[in-house]
């Protein structure tokens, strides 16, 4: 432990209006701690710079509801809760997915989606199937709430759409993928325990051979998660049952991909073998989509 | 900061300690109350030897502020089985050669007994699975395995442990 | 050999219980009253003067008990072979994280941020940081040359052999990396210091020993005045044999001067960062062949990196050149061997100590030579695998009756190896998970190398207590591998007692004589048998002195040991090693008996290599090994599994990441070895050829394991891609890089 507890303070508030109080009236001063998955990592390896915390592990962010169209997923839901979800289950199945991804069992226990994504990792596991899934995501605080599309909580490398006073309050999923085609996967140091060195969700709807909707979500090829929006774009469209045509869509998919991220080289991997990878990811994708669709 | 005093019961019994709020959950159990049965073998949520229950839930002691802990309900490997009477996991666990050098068993068979609260009759995939968190360097994993399997049968067969 | 009733039974660990209960007391658990902690300062260059040092305000610095080479009251090094490495730095820093400076207070939580306040200043003095550059010599950082040691071993004569017409010859060179042990408990110590009884130190370690010398160095005490206790320790794997001395030696250092008892553990990054890893190495194979098959010459070029110092380097070597030449019989076979000193933490022993980075490159390099000569792997090695009555490579005669031929088949139909092979070869060229199977086959020596066990001379005892216990006097220490166990089945076999009354003494100099090291899979063969014979002597001695029938019950034969005590006071037998007869050992020229005893084995591995993603998994591991009698069923199985699974790691994951002789990700997230999802079923087999001179026939088990599971994968692997890999670890990355190369979609990549 490199870390000196005595200089540090954690509030637990209790309940969600307390907290936000808190954030609100000194804006800045009081670093949100969930399932300190994130937080006491650091912590203990004297990393953190901040000495005040204030526990959001409050019963108000940790629902899950189904209603009508939409389920509803409190920021401060465990990734275990998400994995054994039946709704989730049923019509979020990636998310399902990549929630068994994360860490090990412990880690799903007490680590949460808000911090998942409010840690804003380009190695998250949550991030590919929010995008996949068109995930929206409401930010809470004590001046109110405010809900926008996940594309636009990334702002860049750690930074987020954010206040200082805000908090995620939810994660809206539109239940309209039942019928889409999917495609998930995490490529790790290992089988477990592991942090992505490329992940990738994605969903299309394919008619008469040809693709008319595409959502592809993929981790640790640029300094957020990221949106494939260029290469969503280069794939809307095209034909995916001619097997000559689909080489030439393949390259395509590639290039387009290839155009909109930079992977580096870090602990876990190389630039190299993740821009490899990648297209290789793509590839298969668009490989299982097409025999889908014949 | 200052100290605060914090109530939680721990394997059953209703404890009082006094700790800075970010306290690790671990170092409280290991110090104040001098339950060493807990381990730490990294500090960052990686192997799996400080594991103990919350409210049933399998975590890492080593990642809990203590304030998060207050009020909850504690199971370490001291209030899994006792002396004279070992819990199943233990007891397969002895049988079966799933402790070589020891440090990772505890956190080890709590993952154990949590996963088989869980899911009575693992297959061996949803073993491997169950304990992906708790990191073990002497054994290779396969007497634990056969321990998980021997416990789960001892458990279903109602045989006292 | 009659029947036996302990030995050989899967009875229970002995200390099983307090671990599974938790009530096993590992050093972090252990307080001292007054105790205060430590901590250590560490250099952050490679290499390099100290000018001066530091301490920055803010701190309470009066409150600190502060320890620097100066206060050093004997000698200014840790006892190993050289003495070269010190216990704190004096002047010159040759390392990064080598210790200079140590802290003490009573409240752990201010010691990090005191470490962090020391300010060392350095002059920096450019440094080395592979065998290449080592070998180079532009920079001399160790001796005249850079060569901590070196070795020539040579049988029949190789140029000729290679002059020969008509052959084949193979050439190759194989890499292997660092390894981290990464038990899962840390280094600790506690030392306490008191002026008439001296200083006691208990620590986590395998060698009390070792310890105990090196303190007597560094304290300047007397023997009698230097304790050593180990206590339970969390896993060692060699990890723990000479490192223990340097951190207990600091513990000494700091309860010396401040008059309390310090405890000192480390954390996960110092750990890791600060403390020895196995060897890298780099192997060169030239090996002349017959069109036929038959091995003629080997003429191999092996090097260590062994970091700063030479610690345990010149062991590790030697063991390595022995078993480069693997379990094939060479009429002619040179080995050249070195190790080079880099400015990195010193390499130390790990699990195989030499013998897993030799047999990589030589059960890798039998495949290609195999396929050079145009047959299969397994045809090639029946043609050239040792046979009882002929000669290994320092010229021993293998006595034994071995069959590795049979050996080899047997496994091979454990893992159904000939159907695989065939089908997969079907199979693979459509598919993008391509599967392959490869195995190895090879020896371990146990114990001491050459004349090591002489030089040793071991003692161990047995005695009985007042109570009518057993106990077993070694300082053979446990650490998971089952020492307390098979050592207690021993004496109770040979007492002829149940195996509960029988007990292991304390782990404390102060009690046990010393019965060697607790490293080279000597403990079951060596110390085992001296328990034999020691517990042996016990029952003569009851015998003769008419306190005990020839048949008698457990509680017979303890009415009769409590009768004894009662009447001459005590009861205790010792035994001391005597080398086998008719051995010789020539530690000049390398030639003669290297080890009493070699244990052999076959493994099989099966893997998939999927191209997708270039990783690849191993899907099922056949290990056969013949090491003699098994001792105990249940943990000569669990040191199989486990010495495999450091296997598979060694070979895929584990991944030293170096920046100037720093490792980079020393923390378990970024240092991959395999979790419960990671690991095929292993499945263990065992060959039992009862060894004369070892306890109830048995050979050594420990680190075996560990030698057989890269080259078995790496073969696998190259049956699946039809690429040769040479170097561990293997990683997707590696793999990626040479697939890819060729692979059109990668070309497309790099036009755009
Ligand atoms: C051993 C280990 C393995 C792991 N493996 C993975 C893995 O495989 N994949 C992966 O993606 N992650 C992994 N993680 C990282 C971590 O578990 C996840 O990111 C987790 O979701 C973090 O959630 P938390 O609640 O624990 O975060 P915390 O540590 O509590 O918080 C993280 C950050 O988010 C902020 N925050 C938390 N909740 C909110 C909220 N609702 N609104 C606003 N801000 C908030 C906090 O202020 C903090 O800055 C691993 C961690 C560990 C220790
Ligand atoms: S010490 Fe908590 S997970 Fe390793
Ligand atoms: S038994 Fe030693 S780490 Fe698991």
């Amino acid at each position: 432990m490199r870390s000196c507890s005595a200089e540090c303070e954690l509030l637990t508030p209790g309940s969600l209006e307390a907290v936000l109080c808190l954030l609100h009236d000194e804006p800045g001063l009081w670093t949100p701690i969930a399932g300190g998955t994130e937080i006491m990592v650091l912590y203990g390896a004297g990393k953190l710079t901040e000495r005040k915390f204030v526990s959001i592990a409050v019963p108000e962010l940790r629902e899950i509801t189904e209603d009508g169209g939409w389920i509803s997923v409190g920021g401060g839901c465990s990734f275990t809760q998400i994995r054994r979800h039946v709704g989730i289950q049923k019509h979020f199945p990636m998310l399902a997915q990549c929630a068994s991804w994360l860490g090990g069992i412990a880690n799903q226990n007490r680590g949460t989606i808000g911090g998942n994504l409010a840690n804003a990792s380009p190695a998250a596991d949550s991030p590919p199937a929010l995008f996949a899934y068109g995930a929206e995501l409401e930010l809470i605080s004590a001046r109110g709430k405010r809900r926008i599309p996940y594309e636009e909580f990334h702002l860049g490398y750690k930074k987020t759409a954010l206040a200082l006073d805000e908090l995620i309050g939810t994660v809206l999923l539109p239940k309209r993928f039942d019928d889409s085609l999917r495609y998930v996967r995490k490529v790790g140091t290992r089988n477990a325990q592991a942090i992505s060195k490329i992940c990738m969700a994605a969903t299309a709807t394919v008619k008469h051979g040809h693709v008319e909707e595409i959502r592809i979500g993929m981790g640790s090829v640029a300094p957020t998660p990221l949106r494939l929006a260029a290469t969503e774009r280069a794939l809307m469209g095209t034909e995916l049952t001619d097997a000559a045509i689909l080489n030439v869509v393949i390259w395509e998919a590639r290039r387009a991909l290839a155009s909109e991220t930079a992977p580096i080289d870090d602990i876990r991997s190389t630039a190299a073998y993740r821009t490899l990878v990648a297209g290789n990811l793509l590839e298969e994708m668009l490989r299982t989509f097409a025999g889908a669709a014949r | 900061m200052s100290m605060r005093e914090f109530s939680l019961r721990v394997n059953g019994v209703e404890r009082i300690v006094s700790a800075p709020p970010m306290a690790r959950l671990l170092d409280v159990l290991r110090q104040e109350l001098g339950l060493t049965g807990t381990k730490e073998g990294c500090g960052e949520g990686e192997c799996g030897s400080c594991s103990v229950l919350i409210n049933g839930e399998l975590v890492n002691s080593c990642l809990v502020p203590i304030a998060q802990a207050a009020g909850t309900s504690i199971t370490t490997i001291e209030g899994v089985g006792a002396h004279t009477k070992l819990h199943p996991v233990q007891q397969a666990f002895l049988q079966c050669g799933g402790a070589q050098c020891g440090i990772c068993t505890p956190g080890m068979i709590l993952a154990a007994v949590h996963l088989l609260e869980k899911c009575p009759n693992p297959t061996r995939e949803q073993i491997e699975e169950g304990l992906n968190g708790n990191l073990c360097r002497c054994t290779g994993y396969m007497r634990i395995f056969a321990a998980v399997e021997k416990a789960a049968t001892t458990i279903e067969a109602g045989v006292p442990g | 050999m009659q029947s036996e009733r302990v030995v050989g039974q899967p009875v229970f660990r002995k200390e099983g219980l307090a671990k599974v209960l938790g009530a096993a007391r590992y050093i972090d658990d252990l307080s001292m009253p007054g105790m205060i902690y430590g901590a250590t300062v560490r250099s952050a260059i490679p290499r390099g003067r100290v000018l001066g040092i530091e301490f920055s305000p803010g701190i309470p610095w009066d409150e600190f008990t502060i320890v620097t080479a100066k206060d050093i009251p004997g000698k200014n090094y840790i006892a190993m072979i050289n003495n070269d490495w010190p216990c704190l730095v004096d002047g010159v820093v040759n390392h990064p994280q080598e210790p200079i400076l140590l802290l003490a207070h009573p409240d752990r939580h201010l010691l990090p941020q005191a470490v962090a306040a020391v300010h060392v200043r350095y002059e920096e003095m450019s440094s080395v940081h592979s065998i290449e550059e080592s070998e180079r010599g532009r920079t001399i950082i160790w001796g005249e040359d850079n060569v901590l040691k070196s070795y020539l071993l040579e049988k029949g004569d190789v140029d000729a052999a290679f002059a020969q017409p008509d052959i084949i010859i193979v050439v190759g060179e194989y890499t292997t990396g660092a390894q981290e042990h990464l038990y899962i408990e840390n280094n600790g110590a506690i030392a306490m210091y008191d002026e008439h009884a001296g200083v006691t130190l208990w620590g986590s370690l395998q060698c009390p020993f070792y310890a105990h010398k090196s303190l007597m160095a560094v304290t300047g005490l007397p023997e009698d005045k230097v304790r050593v206790i180990q206590v339970e320790t969390g896993g060692a794997f060699g990890g723990k044999e000479d490192y223990p001395s340097m951190i207990g030696a600091h513990a000494a250092l700091l309860a010396m001067k401040s008059g309390r008892p310090v405890k000192i553990v480390y954390d996960r990054a110092e750990d890791m960062a600060a403390t020895t890893k196995r060897h890298p190495s780099r192997t060169r194979h030239r090996t002349a062949v017959t069109k036929d098959g038959k091995l003629l010459a080997a003429d191999i070029e092996l090097c260590l990196d062994g970091g700063a110092y030479s610690t345990l380097s010149s062991t590790v070597l030697s063991r390595a050149t022995i078993h480069s030449g693997g379990a094939y019989f060479w009429p002619n076979i040179r080995v050249r061997s070195k190790a080079y000193a880099t400015n990195t933490p010193p390499h130390g022993a790990f699990r195989g100590f030499g013998a897993p980075q030799a047999l990589f490159a030589t059960e890798r390099h039998m495949d290609r030579v195999a396929k050079a000569v145009g047959l299969t792997p397994e045809e090639f090695r029946r043609r050239n695998l040792l046979l009882t009555g002929e000669t290994t490579s320092t010229g021993q005669v293998i006595r034994q009756q071995i069959d590795l031929q049979g050996w080899m088949e047997r496994a091979l139909d454990c893992a159904n190896y000939r159907e695989k092979k065939a089908r997969f070869d079907r199979e693979n060229p459509d598919g993008v998970r391509k599967k392959g199977i490869g195995f190895a086959v090879f020896l371990h020596g146990s114990g001491f190398t050459g004349s090591g066990e002489r030089y040793l001379n071991s003692l161990v005892g047995v005695d009985a207590t007042a109570e009518g216990r057993i106990r077993v006097l070694v300082s053979s220490t446990e650490f998971g591998q089952g020492t307390n166990t098979i050592l207690c089945q021993i004496a109770a076999e040979t007492l002829g007692v149940d195996y509960d009354v029988v007990e292991m003494a304390p782990p404390d100099t102060g009690i046990v004589p010393n019965s060697g090291p607790t490293v080279a899979s000597r403990t079951a063969m060596v110390v085992g048998r001296l328990v034999q014979s020691a517990a042996l002597g016990l029952k003569q001695t009851l015998i003769a002195s008419g306190l005990l029938g020839e048949r008698y019950l457990t509680e017979e034969f303890q009415a009769a040991a409590k009768a004894h005590i009662g009447k001459h006071g005590g009861l205790c037998s010792m035994s001391r090693y005597q080398a086998p007869p008719d051995v010789y050992w020539d530690d000049q020229t390398y030639r003669g008996e290297a080890y009493a005893a070699y244990a052999w084995a076959v493994y099989v591995a099966e893997v998939t290599v999927e191209v997708t993603t270039y990783s690849v998994a191993v899907d099922d591991f056949v290990a056969l090994q013949e090491v003699g009698r098994v001792l105990n069923p249940v943990l000569a199985t669990g040191q199989v599994e486990g010495g495999v699974a450091q296997g598979i790691g060694y070979a895929l994951y584990e991944k030293v990441s170096w920046d100037r002789g720093l490792m980079k990700n020393n923390q378990m997230t970024n240092y991959i070895i395999p979790t419960s999802q990671d690991l095929p079923k292993i499945r263990v087999y065992f060959e039992e050829v009862p060894f004369e001179h070892g306890a109830y026939g048995a050979k050594g088990i420990g680190e075996l394991p560990m030698d057989g599971p890269a080259p078995a994968i790496l073969n696998a692997i190259a049956h699946a891609t039809g690429e040769d890999f040479n170097a561990i670890p293997l990683l997707p990355e590696d793999i990626a890089e040479r697939l890819a190369a060729g692979a059109p979609a990668a070309q497309e990549m790099a036009t755009v």
